[in-house]
């Protein structure tokens, strides 16, 4: 199976040639600083496109269809217009702390996206903490959009940032001790080793009843913590405007928007690699010719398969629910899912051991 | 305890029925129309009110005999007739005729008012609706053609 890691010590090798060690150091991170943000760029755009179509398709229309073949294009006219948009001045804002916003929220999502193992030997920092990472900085999110709602002055951006606050803090809960069933099976927190450990079989077929359960918790948990779909009363329109997010114009708007999916994109993937395997191909034991053919199709290929395959399951939910109330939403998370997930913990212990 | 797991289960089912359902939608085929590709085989259907006609046949004769029915019953002034008197060679009565049937599409609501006044059926709607032009004089359409005759009716009795 190729591996990218090939890629990238050539291109060190090249560098060290010319280059002193520290100037090679400034230069591979600029490197993959403009790699990460332009993929994230490209990923999001790709994901509205998506998001748009499915949620057409789901509704018997067409979607965007007129820029380009099949209205590929359309989000890069959207994303120009976005970026011409005039930047509304808020009276009597707090206008350090809503400029500051939009980029705490962005910031902890390509933070996040940072992190993520894309391909074999493609993965620009491996935390022997790596879970432990994704669950921290993507939850920082959450001080942006507290930010925003606190800095617009406005009521509405305070009540869905007050509700984003309350959904996001208990919802992390699930989502950790989600993650965590899987830890207890695989026993590491680095993502390079998790997704190594998936080379037999993925860990949702190693972990027998609790690994799936645990991935529908942190699809369920993880979907909640995207304030989308039927958890999206942040922003409820119909009652908050746009929640947090009213006061934004222009690019900053954009900023929110872009992190809104990505997030989605980031929980996918995390799902993905935590419980699919990552880039790992699907590998049955015994079957050596399959897993042979299996290992042909790029690794990449495999993760951004997945990946999207939980994206689109998490449009197919959003899609097809009604938005839930505060109540609800929180009785759900403290009387179901984390229960829930406690117990699994439990069970997945007790499979691990035996 | 058992209520709470009935619940969950309960719950989980009527969550599957709505992503079953969506999924049904989504795999359905699609009501949109994708219009300029189409428009060569676009069918309207029957009752659609695009343009006021009027009728001609193979001979150029049309059955308005300028009764001003259509123009009186129009709410908005839409509809003008302009008639002329014409004395008949053969008795030497005088005969109002039409002379131009004027119809302004700029200001018609197509409410369907003239075409059930006419007494004659000399009016008609066709699904023609690109009606797009870029001067307001262009919308005002005369009906009849040029040199156009009423149908002479033959009486069958």
């Amino acid at each position: 199976m190729f591996s990218f890691s090939i890629v990238t010590q050539w291109i060190d090798e090249l560098l060290r040639q010319y280059l002193c060690s520290g100037a090679v150091l400034l230069v591979e991170c600029l490197l993959v600083g403009i790699l990460l943000l332009g993929a994230y760029a490209v990923f999001a755009l790709i994901l509205i496109y998506m998001e748009r179509r499915v949620c057409a398709f789901m509704q018997c229309r067409l979607g965007p269809n007129r820029v380009g073949p099949f209205g590929i294009f359309q989000t890069v006219a959207d994303m120009i217009k976005i970026l011409l948009k005039e930047l509304v001045h808020i009276d009597r804002a707090d206008h350090l702390l809503f400029r500051l916003a939009a980029f705490f929220v962005l910031v902890a999502s390509v933070g996040t996206f940072g992190a993520l193992p894309f391909a074999k030997g493609l993965q620009a920092v491996d935390f022997n903490v790596g879970v432990f990472y994704l669950l921290a900085i993507s939850s920082l999110g959450v001080v942006g959009i507290l930010l925003a709602g606190w800095s617009s002055n406005s009521k509405y951006t305070i009540i869905g940032a007050m509700r984003s606050g309350a959904q996001l803090i208990s919802y992390e809960l699930s989502c950790g001790l989600s993650l965590l069933a899987i830890v207890v099976l695989s026993g590491t927190m680095q993502l390079s080793e998790i997704v190594e450990l998936q080379a037999d079989s993925w860990f949702i077929f190693q972990g027998h009843v609790p690994a799936v359960i645990a991935f529908f918790c942190y699809l369920i948990a993880g979907h909640a913590e995207t304030n989308r779909g039927p958890f999206d009363l942040p922003e409820a329109e119909s009652e908050l405007t746009a929640g947090y997010h009213t006061e934004y114009s222009g690019i900053q708007f954009g900023f929110f928007y872009l992190a809104e999916y990505m997030n989605m994109f980031i929980v996918a993937a995390i799902a993905a690699t935590m419980f699919l395997g990552g880039w790992m191909p699907l590998h049955i034991p015994g079957w050596e010719a399959f897993n042979h053919a299996m290992d042909y199709i790029p690794s990449a290929v495999w993760f951004l398969g997945k990946t999207f395959m939980c994206v689109f399951f998490a449009l197919w939910v959003r899609w097809s629910f009604p938005r839930l109330r505060i109540d609800q939403l929180l009785k759900f998370e403290w009387k179901i899912l984390m229960p829930i997930c406690l117990i699994n913990i439990l069970l997945m212990a007790v499979c691990v051991a035996l | 305890m058992f209520r709470y797991i009935k619940e969950i289960v309960w719950g989980i089912y009527r969550l599957l029925q709505g992503m079953y359902i969506s999924m049904l939608n989504m795999l359905r085929p699609k009501v949109t129309e994708k219009y300029p590709e189409n428009r060569k085989t676009k069918v309207h259907f029957e009752r659609f009110r695009g343009l006021l006609t009027m009728p001609h046949n193979a001979q150029n004769e049309h059955k308005c005999t300028a009764c001003a029915l259509c123009m009186m019953s129009c709410p908005n002034g839409t509809i003008r007739v302009v008639s002329k008197k014409v004395t008949d060679e053969a008795t030497g009565k005088e005969k109002k005729v039409l002379d131009r049937y004027l119809y302004d599409i700029g200001s018609c609501t197509f409410c369907d008012l003239c075409t059930t006044a006419c007494p004659q059926d000399a009016i008609a709607w066709t699904p023609f609706f690109e009606h797009t032009v870029y001067t307001r004089s262009k919308l005002v359409k005369q009906l009849n053609r040029e040199g156009s005759t009423l149908e002479v009716k033959t009486k069958t009795e």
